[in-house]
């Protein structure tokens, strides 16, 4: 409670009194403050505005280093490299022409080059450094630091550029990286001043590109006090950013790189996984090219021999082209009909080498035919006739169904560009996508790997691991970020009939290690490493003519797919060879050396195989081994 | 008639209110707010991210803020004076506790919207329940000694917490603040020449003990006042920004280099561009004009709270009236002081203008107390 107010006029006289000293002083102190104003704004206005000529203040971006990315063993696939170069920014670009003109006679500068400088440094921001030269020599660096005073506004400085140890092994798969052009800035605008800096290395195909984000790390800013030509005088303070993160992938870099030596010579693919995590451990697409190229810059010249072999180095073959899969996907159209219950195991159906359906003859590869054969023998010598019937009983959408159980018609989560999805085609599928409705000849075709349907090599790798394991394994290829594992996707079982994939499973085993089974030339001896596996030929071209009489381009492609060992899966493989003709004479034996390979974890014993091959695959070991593909010298990290 | 009817008697019906509002002080308020956006936006370079946005946001809810407290009676002010002030000191309490820590002192409490420091709070809380005590006091024993130091007391402990944050700006603008209110009250003049010798005391001290193991401040806030005795003792650190923060001052010269032309002030070198040294900013891109203007403003803010507590017969009103105004006064003065190299760099912001949501809340609340003492005056 409040007494009612007493000596109020006193109390405000005393207020108002001392109010008004207390304001008389508030404006004195202000009068003070415009003095002090004037004085620095009209007194010494022209000094301070030289000051602010001359001494200016330039933050400079300082790029991070980028994410190392190692291999399962901890072998560097990327790295970074100490470059010397010399840069210009545009606030300190004032007698350029002159600076250039000096300048060249230390480094070579094309006209070129001096119109890209010029464009570079118009569009780029006033303090991003615009590289003049790089990937100088020490000699021309030190040079240029020695001549630092004729040359006005030029900064040398040491940067970081990516370099590919391993070179053309791991192209496809962890890509390379290159200026940020005005396309990659539409493409990932995430705001980042790092992709501000004219030519920052971001990661243009594969992995690097995939996970960009998580190597790039982030911008650091040193604050630098410049003069009036631009010459620094000194680092007032820095702060640094966040490097990038490293990448640890499931691959095998020896594995890899004897993946491309086998394929030399050959328009080819094959993939590694293992069945237990789903780990890519190999992931190979020959011919290769090498990242380090792009890295520079690649010239013209180099580039259209690369766009014009007929090979097509720069394809990614694992994840990204789409074959029809051949006889490799009868194990599907099987197990479609074995879990529908329209056939049985033991069943024979009878095949004179072709049937007729709906008016059209449809014929086995084997023009005699193959007799009575049931499910085994349906496989082990891949009759067609067999499965024609069986697609008829089951139906297609069974069989997609099935198909995409296994992998097919996805499009897996791997770091890699362009990865495929390829088709696993049904009746909505066709009329969606072809506007037409499903005919009997469709389902046909598809039950043999042919016409509609078409897959990836890593697709068909994935069919193998998850026949197998019975389990829905999914590749991955990160195997940890930044030191922290990553799920292993071993997957969960797929709810497939133990005694349908045991069937199946003994079918494929029959095919490389029984007399008569299309892969039983290249079969292992080594009893605890045996192979079950499938070949299949990818139609191309017309597959009634042989293979040896039409060109190159025209012959079928040659598949195997397949796991290893027998009893207890460790590996699954699939092979592709581009026009190879017959999956079982050129695929297979590759698939057999790349499965000895890693399951020895290095040079397989001769033992190994069978007595005929042991001369050949001697020459061809020692052929491996004299290769010495072109290395960068792994150097250690200068950070 | 008991003082609440007579209270209610002289309050003018709810809707009315508005016309009895300081409406030319409102308007002053909002146009150094939009000054301050203005700023803040070309500070980020031409964009309304990261300051100019979240400020215009936070601006909407001070000013309902404002209406909200000047609508309530000023009695009712009063009477939690002290509530308000035992609060705040808890909540001081609490982030000397618990604070987030941010560049190494404690200051705020992460309200997730905003966070808040208790500190700006403290400033007006104190004002408060000083001008409260005077009302209450009677007026010949203002000068007694015993009645001294009580508000002696109410002003050491929360500046000693804020010393512990340490912020050293806020601290100042607390014993200032007081000392005004105490002086405003009628304390006799003998009492401030003591305050000033303890204080030029405390100084000394604060300077003895640096290098001991209990020394006062921090290390940073030494060498702050090192260098506004000799900018050049530390040209890399804070005289460096001292030495730029003129230079781009003194460029502006009588017009400036336009809106968003400070070359300076794309501010290269300053952390605090858009807190602490906005006003460097302000005076490069309108030059002498643009900083006088400003200053215009804020002395006349100043002036129509004197004028409207000159008017007010009750003590409580205008005490509070004016000590709102004083503390307004000081944040500007020691900001301006500090960036044209008057004073240390001592961390005060510009008021309403620089960045900082507790701040500008905290200020449109208490002109919102002096609105509130402005319409319920005794009429």
């Amino acid at each position: 409670m409040r007494r009612p107010p007493k000596d109020t006029e006193e109390s405000a006289r005393k207020i108002t009194r001392r109010g008004l000293i207390l304001g008389a002083s508030q404006v004195g102190f202000m009068g003070l403050l415009v003095l002090r104003m004037r004085q620095l704004q009209v007194d010494q206005a022209d000094q301070f505005r030289n000051l602010a000529e001359e001494n200016r203040v330039n933050m400079h971006l300082l790029a991070p280093a980028r994410g190392l990315i190692y291999d399962r063993n901890g072998n560097v696939i990327a790295q970074n490299q100490q470059n010397y170069r010399v840069v210009v920014r545009k606030e300190d670009s004032r007698d350029l022409d002159v600076v250039l003109e000096r300048l060249s006679h230390i480094v070579v500068l094309t006209p070129s080059d001096i119109a890209r400088i010029k464009k570079e440094l118009r569009n780029a921001g006033p303090s991003a450094p615009v590289t003049i030269a790089d990937r100088l020599s020490w000699e021309a660096f030190a040079k240029i630091a020695v001549n630092a005073p004729a040359l006005p506004g030029i900064t040398p400085e040491v940067g970081l550029s990516r370099a590919y140890p391993y070179g053309a092994d791991f192209a496809h798969v962890v890509g390379y990286v290159g200026p940020v052009s005005d396309y990659d800035l539409q493409r990932i605008d995430d705001g980042d001043p790092l992709l501000r800096i004219p030519r920052f290395q971001i990661g243009k195909f594969g992995t690097e590109a995939k996970t960009e984000k998580t190597l790039r790390g982030s911008a650091g800013v040193k604050r630098v006090e410049v003069n009036a030509t631009g010459r620094i005088i000194r680092e007032i303070d820095r702060e640094e950013g966040q490097a990038g993160k490293a990448l640890q992938l499931t691959l095998d870099a020896d594995l890899q790189k004897y993946c491309l030596a086998r394929m030399e010579g050959l328009s080819a693919s094959a993939i590694v996984i293992d069945v237990e995590n789903g780990d890519v451990v190999a992931c190979a697409s020959a011919p290769s090219f090498d990242p380090n190229l792009f890295v520079k810059g690649i010239s013209v010249k180099d580039y259209s021999t690369l766009t014009q072999d007929p090979y097509r180095p720069l394809a990614s073959k694992t994840v990204q082209d789409r074959y029809p899969p051949g006889s490799t996907f009868k194990m599907v159209t099987a197990l479609a009909a074995l879990e529908a219950g329209v056939i049985t195991p033991q069943e024979t159906i009878r095949c004179r080498g072709y049937v007729e359906v709906g008016g059209r003859r449809f014929h086995c590869w084997k023009r005699a035919g193959h007799g009575n054969v049931n499910l085994h023998n349906s496989l082990k010598m891949s009759c067609d006739v067999y499965y024609y019937e069986v697609a008829q009983r089951v139906g297609i959408d069974n069989i997609a169904a099935m198909a995409r159980r296994l992998g097919y018609g996805t499009k897996f989560d791997i770091p890699m560009s362009a990865v495929s999805a390829g088709v696993a085609p049904d009746k909505a599928w066709k009329r969606e996508e072809l506007g037409k409705e499903w005919v009997i000849g469709d389902s046909l075709n598809v039950s043999i790997g042919q016409g509609l349907v078409l897959a990836t090599p890593l697709q068909v790798a994935v069919m193998s691991a998850r026949l197998a394991t019975g389990k829905s394994v999914e590749p991955r290829m990160i195997a940890s970020l930044d030191g922290i594992k990553q799920p292993e996707l071993g997957g969960t079982d797929m709810g497939i009939n133990e005694n349908h994939l045991r069937a199946v499973r003994k079918a494929m085993f029959a095919v490389s290690n029984e007399s008569g089974g299309t892969g039983y030339g290249s079969r292992i001896v080594e009893d605890s490493m045996r192979i079950a596996g499938k070949s299949g030929t990818s139609q191309s071209g017309n597959s009634i003519v042989r293979n040896a009489d039409v060109e190159w381009d025209k012959r079928d492609h040659a598949l195997f797919t397949g796991f290893a060992p027998y009893e207890t899966p460790k590996y699954a493989i699939s092979v592709v060879v581009e026009h190879g003709g017959g999956g079982s004479s050129t695929a297979a034996p590759i698939l057999r050396d790349i499965a000895l390979q890693a399951l020895y974890g290095g040079t397989p014993p001769l033992e190994a195989y069978p007595s005929n091959d042991r001369a050949t695959i001697r020459t061809q070991q020692l052929r491996i081994q004299a290769l010495d593909p072109n290395q960068v010298e792994a150097e250690q990290d200068p950070v | 008639m008991s003082y609440l009817e007579y209270n209610v008697k002289t309050t003018p019906r709810g809707f009315r209110k508005i016309l009895y509002f300081n409406w030319p002080l409102l308007l002053l308020l909002a146009t150094v707010c939009c000054v301050g956006f203005m700023m803040l936006y070309s500070v980020a370079g031409g964009s309304m991210f990261p300051w100019a946005e979240p400020q215009i946001k936070r601006f909407g809810l001070g000013i309902v803020l404002m209406f909200a407290i000047a609508m309530t009676p000023i009695w009712f002010w009063r009477n939690i004076a002290t509530v308000a002030y035992i609060g705040t000191l808890v909540l001081l309490v609490v982030v000397d506790l618990i604070g987030d820590e941010s560049k190494g002192s404690q200051r705020w409490i992460d309200l997730g919207f905003m966070r808040l420091q208790p500190s700006e709070l403290m400033k007006i809380s104190l004002v408060m329940l000083l001008a409260a005590y005077y009302d209450w006091l009677d007026i010949k024993k203002t000068s007694h000694p015993l009645w001294v130091l009580f508000p002696l007391l109410v002003i050491a402990v929360p500046t000693a917490l804020v010393l512990r944050q340490p912020d050293l700006g806020t601290s100042i603008l607390l014993v200032t603040g007081g000392a005004i209110v105490m002086f405003l009250a009628g304390v006799s003049w003998w009492y401030f020449g003591a305050v000033i010798a303890l204080v030029v005391g405390a100084v000394t001290a604060v300077f003895q003990v640096r290098g001991t193991p209990w020394q006062f401040l921090k290390d940073y806030q030494y060498r702050r006042i090192d260098t506004f005795i000799d900018p050049s003792f530390d040209p890399s650190g804070a005289g460096y920004h001292i030495t730029q923060s003129k230079i781009a001052f003194g460029s502006g010269g009588w017009t400036g280099r336009g809106f968003m032309q400070g070359t300076q002030s794309r501010l290269n070198f300053l952390p605090e561009k858009h807190t602490d040294f906005i006003f460097t900013t302000l005076a490069e891109e309108f030059g002498f004009i643009g900083g006088f203007s400003l200053l215009s403003i804020y002395l006349l803010i100043i002036m129509f709270c004197m004028v409207s507590a000159f008017q007010n017969k009750d003590r409580f009103a205008s005490l509070l009236t004016l000590g709102i105004s004083a503390a307004f006064f000081l944040y500007f003065a020691v900001n301006m002081s500090m960036v044209m190299g008057l004073a240390p760099v001592v961390g005060v912001p510009l008021p309403l203008v620089s960045y900082g949501g507790s701040a500008m809340i905290v200020l449109l609340a208490a002109f919102g107390l002096v609105q509130s003492a402005h319409i319920h005056r005794p009429r």
